[in-house]
């Protein structure tokens, strides 16, 4: 068995959640750079242009790259050797809540969704837990924006949608969408599973670094056609026309019912702030 | 690229379309979801408003903490289309020009019309950046709601671009036309 000190947790999540808000991945931005030389609308090169140099203001300047430095959330790969004494869920809680306070992060949780009290220390975090063999001990981390998040989708299809179903699905939810998750996006798509299963598989997909490639072949396929498509909806860098909609298209998948087509949609705004690390 | 002044020029609003870059240096009041809410209650009631709104300039954000030494925290825009039910009883007090990003519904379109004033955009994420032109910020009211109080921003070259403008023209409708190919 290997022993995890939740301290180390905690003291992990708090470094791990300021850096994601000042730095963009470096992957991230190399695909804004190539974005900003294929954008065929001279306003919306103009934007990725901004867009670049904000986010290496942010990283040299060490400021959140925006101000809405997201609910915070977390995903814990935990071997089957490792043992911790005491609350995991407090651990995290209580790294995310140093992180805010203490790092200059805006608090955006409310502790009700009706009576809408900001908690004031951006807690609770949303935290996701997969239990795994061996004695890894890897958080991922990602503070999410309310805008991108706020344009995502779950819908059940039917078979008889198939992959047409699902192409249409997510080009009139982009196209809907507009300016307002500010793109250029990262689409993350869950298809199967279920109603739950979907949606969390969508969200998966958005942890994945922006230049990998589906290991199915059926949803590389999938990727590779869509962010060609969406594309071509003219949507453009923040909304205001281009060629540049989409940096990039994750799919993931998962067996599902015989009656079943589950399709989740989570879309992620160009400020793609991921951390990752093993303890 | 168009200078704009504050208190804003109404012929110069009105003379601004759809696409046109502008930097904005003078005053401008921060507003979100909350803080509308408020301003519309007062004036429901008949009372008057914390700020002058007239011929003024409103920018929905909600900035993160200010680091030591700095006027302000990041600073870029939230999604406008949340204060539409708001627009009404503060362009009917003066107000010129709002600032946010992305679609607004129909008929805050209409309203900017009726009442000639502008709909502008900041980038959406480029919130580092715009930090840069705010050299002060103080709170004018409602401290209680934080990132989310009326904070008044002394800017200098404040970039944005007209979205929608007073004559009914839309950036988004008009860029999207040229680039769909689907």
């Amino acid at each position: 068995m290997r022993k995890i000190e939740l301290a180390d947790v905690t003291a992990k999540v708090r470094s791990m959640f300021i850096d994601a808000c000042e730095n963009i991945p470096a992957n991230v931005l190399e695909r804004l750079k190539r974005a900003e030389r294929e954008e065929q609308s001279p306003l919306g090169k103009e934007v990725i242009g901004k867009i670049i140099e904000n986010d290496e203001l942010a990283a040299d300047k060490r400021l959140p790259v925006c101000q809405d430095t997201g609910v915070a959330v977390v995903m814990l790969t935990i071997g089957s050797e490792v043992v911790f004494e005491g609350d995991i869920y407090e651990a995290v809680n209580e790294g995310v809540r140093q992180a805010y306070t203490e790092g200059y992060l805006r608090k955006s949780v409310v502790k009700h969704p009706l009576d809408r009290v900001n908690t004031k220390d951006n807690t609770p975090a949303i935290v996701h837990v997969k239990i795994v063999p061996g004695d890894i001990f890897k958080v991922d981390v990602a503070p999410k924006g309310g805008g991108s998040e706020n344009m995502s989708t779950v819908k059940m299809l039917i078979p008889a949608d198939g992959v047409e179903g699902i192409k249409k699905l997510v080009l009139d939810t982009v196209f809907k969408a507009g300016g307002k998750p500010c793109p250029p996006v990262i689409v993350g798509i869950g298809i199967g599973g279920n109603f739950e299963k979907c949606a969390l598989m969508a969200k998966e997909a958005l942890f994945r670094e922006i230049d990998d490639r589906s290991p199915d072949p059926i949803a590389a396929k999938l990727e590779d056609e869509l962010l060609e498509e969406i594309n071509k909806l003219g949507v453009g860098p923040m909304g205001f026309g281009g060629t540049v909609t989409c940096l990039a298209v994750k799919v993931n998948v998962f067996p599902c019912h015989i009656a079943s087509l589950p399709v989740a949609i989570n879309i992620q705004c160009h400020a793609a702030r991921h951390k990752s690390c093993t303890l | 690229m168009i200078k704009i002044t504050t208190p804003v020029d109404e012929k110069l609003i009105k003379s601004l379309r759809a696409g046109d870059v502008v930097h904005i240096t003078g005053v401008i009041y921060t507003g979100r979801d909350a803080a509308h809410k408020r301003l519309c209650e007062l004036l429901k009631r008949g009372e008057s408003l914390p700020i002058d709104v007239k011929d003024a300039v409103i920018y929905y954000v909600g900035p993160t903490p200010a680091k030591p030494g700095r006027a302000i925290g990041s600073a870029g825009p939230t999604s406008s289309y949340r204060m539409d039910p708001y627009a009404e009883p503060l362009l009917k007090e003066g107000l010129k020009v709002m600032v946010g990003k992305g679609s607004r519904g129909e008929e805050f379109k209409q309203l900017l019309k009726k009442y000639g004033a502008v709909y502008l955009s900041a980038i959406g994420g480029a919130a580092a950046s715009i930090s840069e032109t705010v050299k002060k910020c103080e709170v004018v009211t409602y401290e209680d709601l934080g990132a989310e109080a009326i904070h008044r921003l002394e800017v200098e070259d404040f970039y944005a671009i007209v979205t929608y403008d007073s004559v009914g023209g839309d950036l988004f409708e008009q860029g999207v036309a040229k680039y769909k190919r689907i």
